[in-house]
This record gives structure tokens, C-alpha cells and sequence, in this order.
């Protein structure tokens, strides 16, 4: 008796084995680092929000693709005036959100009304300054005016906290998100695990995986052993990078090295002394080597920067060179300012490794010119208090992630402290010019200024280093914006 | 008896209100804004001003605590900043993780240690008791997390016998979540488990140079009885204050050992929530563990009194 129920135990298990080596996999665990406050992308500032949310569950009116290509979202296609001025919205049919409400223009009216009113709590409110009216025409078109023709709203449409959401939900998306996306919240065990399952109700092309689980996974060092064992099949963007040589041997894996929005600077604080004398910040920018730093601080993989523009963006202009790394050269530009002794500053480093890293670095690297660094390590709470609000720093390392935010160093009241008219007036004009060859100009003009005038010394593009099963195909290789985006993903055989 | 129970009960809400005070005061001179956190860096001042107003980090700072603190008394935590969930849910979640891993490791490491401590200190100088403590001082010495790397690699990366990381939930089956929790446990118990055994030992060895241990052997004990029933009892309180030290580090002091198997503890969820100012959590949960470890060492009195009836009639 015993003997035939183990014959046919292990009948069954074959029978299971051989099935699920025909069928392609259909779940996926991706491993994160951080573990995201809350899952609503219109009411926090945390990039883990948009990393699960984004393009699963929530949808915007367009979206962002792997290459930041602006693509129909909710909205088929549009129309705008010859003035620029009103956006008419084309929204698809047959949407409903997760809850089984249907999705119509009213939803559109109240997302955005919602994300620009007086009391709104959205973390990109500035995204939706220039609307000054939402119109549902009729179930299936929203008309959207604005104060004067804006050059990238079809692209902030398709941001993070630009996701539409549904009047009725619209104040529990934090726990219970429900969104119009292919997948849906399934459950969430804080402090471990989010997943997600394919929502059968989708209303456009279904998504190939049934389920995925983010796990938090905080430490580096244990993300390589949970991609060894199989636990992980995915990181969209992995920690651990001394192990990267490892993996990148190892043909279970593949090693997709991408890009992101994340400038890394040296930010200046420009109205201290002596950081407001221009011939400082020429020192500063030529008395660092940045290969040293990327070697240092992104194990070699960061693409050099000259300007607040990332590389893989159209308009980048090479800007490394405008600036050398010459150490004589940086000594004249000291002593043409009176510091030829040198000085002494401090400099705050966040807790990412590639600001502590590069911090060493540089304060070595100053050193040679006489410029002594006195590290001092923040938390990030420190960070936003000291640095960002308060702006009590000298120097400070940090990348700014934001897409297409070579404006901040026209805000005024921003922490850089930086106030060039010049500047802000081509800002001004490219906010307000829609014609692409024309902004792909001013934005060069933004870039050059930047690079000459030194607010911040430009170090790096952070990369995306995605680390994920070979069979798994879809992934995005770029971060234009921090989604990891499963809509594509499936397994191969 | 009561009036030595009545002092420590006093003792121990002084202790409650003066650790209430400090923790209070410790978090609110921390740098930072949680509001700031949350809305990040493009949020405009209004903004960050309108969710501080919300979330009540405008009003002053003693109405605040007498807030706080009497939501303590009736039970009430608050609710988390970030997660905007009540912090006790928040807590049961963790504890569900924490409790069984703490009290696991804490199982296993005495299981190693009192034979270990029995087995040196009766072989004192001996190739086997060197040997033994040499092993202990390696246990002390090698890093847990390293350890931890260790165990992940040989059982789940090599062996595939358990998860490398990470807690299904005691939903999953209790065999399921056990197993998750094994190599966790091990990794914590055995750092634990050697500075017992070395503790179990020298309390031993110091019994057993005890002239009643000479009277039992002089009028006929055999060693072992005398070893198990008389010496190991009396130099059982050192290893139970140990014990008791040990359990409340258990508890939540794991930080790197959940960081390492992605657990999701009490550890990690208080240093998640004092890097994102999620004040309200800190404060509730350290009072709480204040709680647990002056209930844990009035326990551990007790057990005083069980293992030396002589303790019973003093006070």
C-alpha cells in the first residue's frame, strides 16, 4: 500500500515537472531595495512609489517609454490648438479602474483638478501650474487649457504623479491602490513584499506574467545570494556592484547596463564665500578628475557629464571638455581670486554610497590644490533639512534623478543659491516654446551656460545596472523615469 | 514580599515615564522634517506646511508628548507617518517575525551552551575544554552578518534547502515560515551561544571549588549528579541574567541579521522609521521595548527565586 502511494507520488511530481517545462513561466520576483512609504505616486516623493506603481497598476494620460519617448496612455491621441494652448484628449474606451468603475473624462477633471488645487499634497504640483481649466467634453474627451503654450506637457502628463485615479479611491490609493493598469495590488506584507496580479479586466494588451512580487531586499550583500538561489529573478537596478563581475560571468544572467536622469553633482552653495567668486568654481572644476571619482563611486560605470543634462537625452551636448582636469590650471584660477594658500570647506555626503565614495575622492583631489574638505555625513532627513531647506552647506554630493530638470537652477530660492539672469531667461523662453528643434537649441544654450558658469561641478551619470534571469525578457534597460515597468516582461524558453 | 513588589512596580513606571521623556525628546532633536521627506524635493514651503499642519507637527512640543504619552496609557500608538497605518498593526506584524525568531535562537543557543558549559568546566584545562573554548572565542569573534553569508550560501545558494531571504508569512504553513527562519536563527543563536557557554563555564567552575560540592562527592555522590543536580542549578544565575540580556537584544536589537535575510523585524521597522522621521513609530515601539525588557528582568528576578529557594524567603 505503503509503495503504491510513493509510485504515485512520483508519477504525479513527474507529470508536474514535465508540464511546467512546456508552459513558460508566468510569476516573477524583482528585488528592490527600499521599501516604498505608501503605493499613491500623486501624494509621496519616494522613487519606490513609481517603481512598483508606475504603468502596472496606475496609468497615466501618456506615458514614458524605456527610451523617455512620450506614448498614448489612457489617451488614444490628441489634438492641440494653433495657439498651443488647449490640449483635446482622445481617451480610450471600455477602461475600468481595479474596483470595476469605469473610467471616463470626469476621472481626468478630477486627477488633475485635484493634483493643482490650493491644498493639494502632490509632490510634482509644479507639473500642473500652467493648466487653468479641465473640461470633460463628453465621457471620451477631456480639453485641457493652459496659460500659454508648454513645451513639455505631453511629457509631464506621462510623469509619475500625473497618474489618473478615480474620484471614489482616489484617498486610499496609499494602501489599497487602485488604479486602470494591467496589474492590480494582490497584497502587500509590509516591510517584506508587494505583489501584484495581472488585472483580468485590462483594457489594453494583457500583461504576459500573472503575478509579481517586489521583495525588499536592503542589503547588498545578501542580493547576490538571492539571485544565485533563484529566490530573485530581477533586479531593475542592483546594489551590489563589486559583485557585478560575478554575475556578469555567469550566463544565467543577464548584465543590462543603462541609463538614468540622475546627474550626480558636486553641488555649490553659490552665495557663500568664497564659492561666489566664479574663479572658486572654475578651481573646484578643474582640480577634479572625474574618471577617478566614476571609478570610485559607480565602479567605472557612469557616463562623465559637463553640464545638468544627461547623455542619453536629445540636445546633450558634450561639455566635458570645457573644463579639463589641470591641476596648474585650477591653482591660477585660485590665485586669481586671492586664495592662492587655499581654503578650507566642509562637505555633507548623504547616505548613498556613490556620494560617500565620491566624497573621499574629491576631498583628495581638492586637497592637491589646497582646498581642504572636512567630511561630514547626513541621513537624508539631515540632508533635506540642512542642505536642501536650510542651506547651511559648503559642498554637497547628490544626484538629482528628476527627468528634464535642467530648470532648477532657475527656482529661485533653490539650494544652489545660483541667480543668473541669463539663464532664467532662456528657462523662461523654453518653457513657453513647443517647436522641437528650437528647444533642442535653448536647451544647448541652458547646458553651456551651466558648463561655463560652474553652479555645480558636473561629475556623472548614474547608471541603471539591471541584473535579471536570462530567460526573462522585457525589462527595461533605462531608467528615463523609475518604473520598473512589467507590462513587456515575460519568460522564454 | 509586597512591599519589595510595590517598590519595584514604582521603580519600574518611573523608569517607564523618565524613558517616555527622553525617547520624546531624543526624536524631536533629531535634524529633519518628515514632511519634507514625504513630499521630497520639489514640494513648494506651502506644501510642506500644509501636510506638517495635517499630520499635528504644528502644535507645540509638551501638548505633543501629553498627547502622545496618554495615548500610551489607554493603548493608542498613533498612527505611522509614512505608512498611515495604526503603529500597533505595524508592531503585530513585525512581532510575528521578531517574537518566534528571538525566542528560536534563543532556544537554540542555550541548547548549545549549557552542555558546552557543563562539558568545559568539567574538563577545566583539559585538551577538551581548550578546545571547547577556543571554538566559543571564534563564535565571539567572527562577524554574524559574515555568518549569515556564510549559512545562505552553503543551504540556500549550493544546497537549495532553505529560501535565501525574505518571510512568507505565517500563512504560508508553519513549516514553510519556520524554515525561513532557521538560518536567521542559527546566524543569531550561535555568537549568542558562545559567550553563554564561556559564561556557563566560569559560573561552573566556580561551584564546583564550592566546599558543599567537596561534601557531596565526600559522602558518596557520583560526579555526575553532583555536576547536573547541585552545580549546575546554583550557577544557573549568571547564565539566566545572560539570558534574559540576551533575549531583549533578541527582540530587537537584529538589525543586520534581518538586513541580511531581508526580514521583516521589529529591527529593520525602527531603523526604516528613524531614517524616514517617522517619529510616532520610533517613540511607540521604544516604549514598548522599554516595556518588554523591565517585564523580561522582573522575570528573570523570579526565576532567580526558583533556581535558589534561598532568594524566596529574602526581601
Amino acid at each position: 500500500m505503503k509503495l503504491w502511494k510513493t509510485i504515485l507520488a512520483a508519477a504525479v511530481l513527474s507529470l508536474a515537472a514535465a508540464t511546467s517545462a512546456f508552459a513558460a513561466r508566468t510569476d516573477l520576483t524583482l528585488g528592490i531595495v527600499l521599501e516604498p512609504p505608501h503605493l499613491d505616486p500623486t501624494a509621496g516623493a519616494a522613487a519606490a512609489i513609481g517603481e512598483v506603481t508606475y504603468a502596472n497598476v496606475f496609468e497615466g494620460l501618456t506615458r514614458i517609454d524605456d527610451n523617455g519617448q512620450v506614448q498614448p496612455g489612457l489617451a488614444e491621441n490628441w489634438t492641440v490648438s494653433d495657439d498651443g494652448k488647449v490640449y483635446t484628449f482622445k481617451l480610450h474606451s471600455g477602461v475600468k479602474f481595479h474596483d470595476g468603475s469605469a473610467f471616463s473624462a470626469d476621472d481626468v477633471k478630477f486627477s488633475l483638478d485635484r493634483a493643482r488645487a490650493k491644498d493639494s499634497l502632490n509632490p510634482q504640483k509644479q507639473l500642473f501650474a500652467h493648466i487653468t481649466d479641465v473640461t470633460a467634453v463628453d465621457p471620451a474627451t477631456v480639453k485641457v487649457t493652459l496659460d500659454g503654450p508648454q513645451g513639455s506637457f505631453l511629457y509631464d502628463m506621462g510623469q509619475v504623479a500625473a497618474v489618473i485615479v478615480a474620484k471614489g479611491s482616489a484617498d486610499g490609493n496609499k494602501d489599497k491602490p487602485i488604479g486602470t493598469g494591467p496589474f492590480k495590488l494582490d497584497h502587500w506584507a509590509k516591510g517584506s513584499e508587494i505583489t501584484l496580479v495581472k488585472n483580468p479586466d485590462y483594457w489594453g494588451t494583457p500583461a504576459a506574467l500573472d503575478k509579481a512580487t517586489f521583495r525588499i531586499v536592503p542589503d547588498a550583500a545578501a542580493a547576490v545570494p538571492a539571485l544565485l538561489s533563484g529566490d530573485i529573478q530581477a533586479f531593475a537596478n542592483m546594489p551590489a556592484q563589486d559583485a557585478l563581475a560575478q554575475l556578469q560571468s555567469d550566463p544565467r544572467f543577464s548584465v543590462v547596463i543603462g541609463s538614468t536622469e540622475g546627474e550626480t553633482i558636486l553641488s555649490i552653495n553659490n552665495k557663500k564665500p568664497p564659492f561666489d567668486k566664479l574663479a572658486v568654481r572654475q578651481a573646484l572644476a578643474s582640480a577634479i578628475d572625474r574618471s577617478a571619482i566614476i571609478a570610485a563611486a559607480s565602479n567605472g560605470l557612469g557616463k562623465p557629464i559637463g553640464s545638468h543634462f544627461s547623455p542619453g537625452d536629445a540636445g546633450y551636448v558634450d561639455l566635458t571638455g570645457v573644463y579639463p582636469h589641470d591641476l596648474a590650471k585650477a591653482k591660477e584660477y585660485l590665485k586669481e581670486a586671492g586664495l592662492e594658500n587655499g581654503f578650507s570647506a566642509t562637505i555633507k555626503l548623504p547616505p548613498v554610497p556613490y556620494a560617500r565614495d565620491g566624497g573621499q575622492v574629491i576631498q583628495s583631489q581638492l586637497k592637491e590644490i589646497g582646498v581642504n574638505l572636512q567630511i561630514i555625513p547626513v541621513e537624508w532627513a539631515e540632508w533635506l533639512s540642512q542642505v536642501f531647506t536650510n542651506k547651511d552647506y559648503d559642498l554637497t554630493i547628490v544626484s538629482h534623478v528628476e527627468p528634464n530638470d535642467i530648470d532648477i537652477y532657475s527656482r529661485p530660492g533653490y539650494y544652489f543659491q545660483y541667480d543668473n539672469p541669463k539663464f532664467n531667461d532662456v528657462i523662461e523662453e523654453l518653457g513657453t516654446t513647443v517647436d522641437k528643434d528650437k528647444r533642442l537649441k535653448l536647451l544647448g544654450v541652458a547646458q553651456k551656460i551651466l558648463a561655463h558658469d560652474v553652479p555645480a561641478v558636473y561629475l556623472f551619470e548614474l547608471p541603471k545596472i539591471g541584473v535579471w534571469d536570462a530567460k526573462l525578457q522585457g525589462m527595461w534597460t533605462n531608467w528615463p523615469i523609475e518604473a520598473d515597468d512589467l507590462t513587456k516582461v515575460k519568460w522564454t524558453d | 514580599m509586597t512591599a519589595y513588589l510595590l517598590k519595584r512596580i514604582i521603580i519600574a513606571a518611573l523608569t517607564l515615564v523618565l524613558a517616555s521623556m527622553v525617547v520624546f525628546a531624543v526624536m524631536e532633536i533629531l535634524p529633519g522634517d518628515p514632511a519634507r521627506l514625504m513630499l521630497g524635493l520639489n514640494a513648494s514651503a506651502d506644501q510642506i506646511e500644509m501636510l506638517r499642519n495635517q499630520m499635528g507637527l504644528n502644535t507645540p512640543l509638551v501638548l505633543r508628548y501629553l498627547h502622545w504619552a496618554g495615548g500610551l496609557l489607554s493603548l493608542d500608538f498613533g498612527r505611522s507617518y509614512t505608512y498611515s497605518v495604526p503603529v500597533i498593526e505595524l508592531v503585530r506584524e513585525r512581532i510575528a517575525v521578531s517574537l518566534p525568531l528571538a525566542l528560536i535562537a534563543l532556544a537554540l543557543s542555550t541548547i548549545i551552551a549549557v552542555p558546552v558549559g557543563v562539558f568545559s568546566a568539567s574538563r577545566q584545562g583539559r585538551a577538551g575544554d581548550t578546545l571547547a573554548m577556543g571554538a566559543a572565542q571564534l563564535g565571539v569573534a567572527v562577524p554574524n552578518f559574515w555568518f549569515a553569508l556564510m549559512l545562505i550560501y552553503l543551504f540556500a545558494v549550493w544546497l537549495h534547502l532553505v529560501p535565501a531571504g525574505g518571510f512568507p508569512g505565517w500563512g504560508a504553513g508553519i513549516w514553510t515560515a519556520l524554515k525561513s527562519l532557521l538560518l536567521p536563527a542559527i546566524a543569531l543563536a550561535l555568537p549568542q551561544a558562545a559567550i553563554l557557554a564561556r559564561v556557563a563555564r566560569s559560573a561552573l567552575i566556580e561551584v564546583l571549588n564550592e566546599d558543599y560540592i567537596r561534601t557531596a562527592r565526600a559522602k558518596g555522590l557520583p560526579y555526575r549528579a553532583v555536576l547536573w543536580r547541585h552545580a549546575l542549578r546554583n550557577a544557573m544565575i549568571p547564565v539566566l541574567t545572560i539570558l534574559g540580556l540576551q533575549f531583549a537584544f533578541l527582540l530587537a536589537g537584529t538589525i543586520i541579521i534581518e538586513n541580511v535575510f531581508y526580514l521583516p523585524g521589529l529591527g529593520r521597522l525602527i531603523f526604516q522609521a528613524i531614517t524616514q522621521r517617522d517619529l510616532i513609530v520610533v517613540e511607540s515601539i521604544v516604549m514598548l521595548l522599554v516595556t518588554a525588557v523591565i517585564l523580561i528582568n522582573l522575570l528573570v528576578d523570579f526565576s532567580y527565586a526558583i533556581v535558589d529557594p534561598r532568594l524566596r524567603g529574602r526581601q
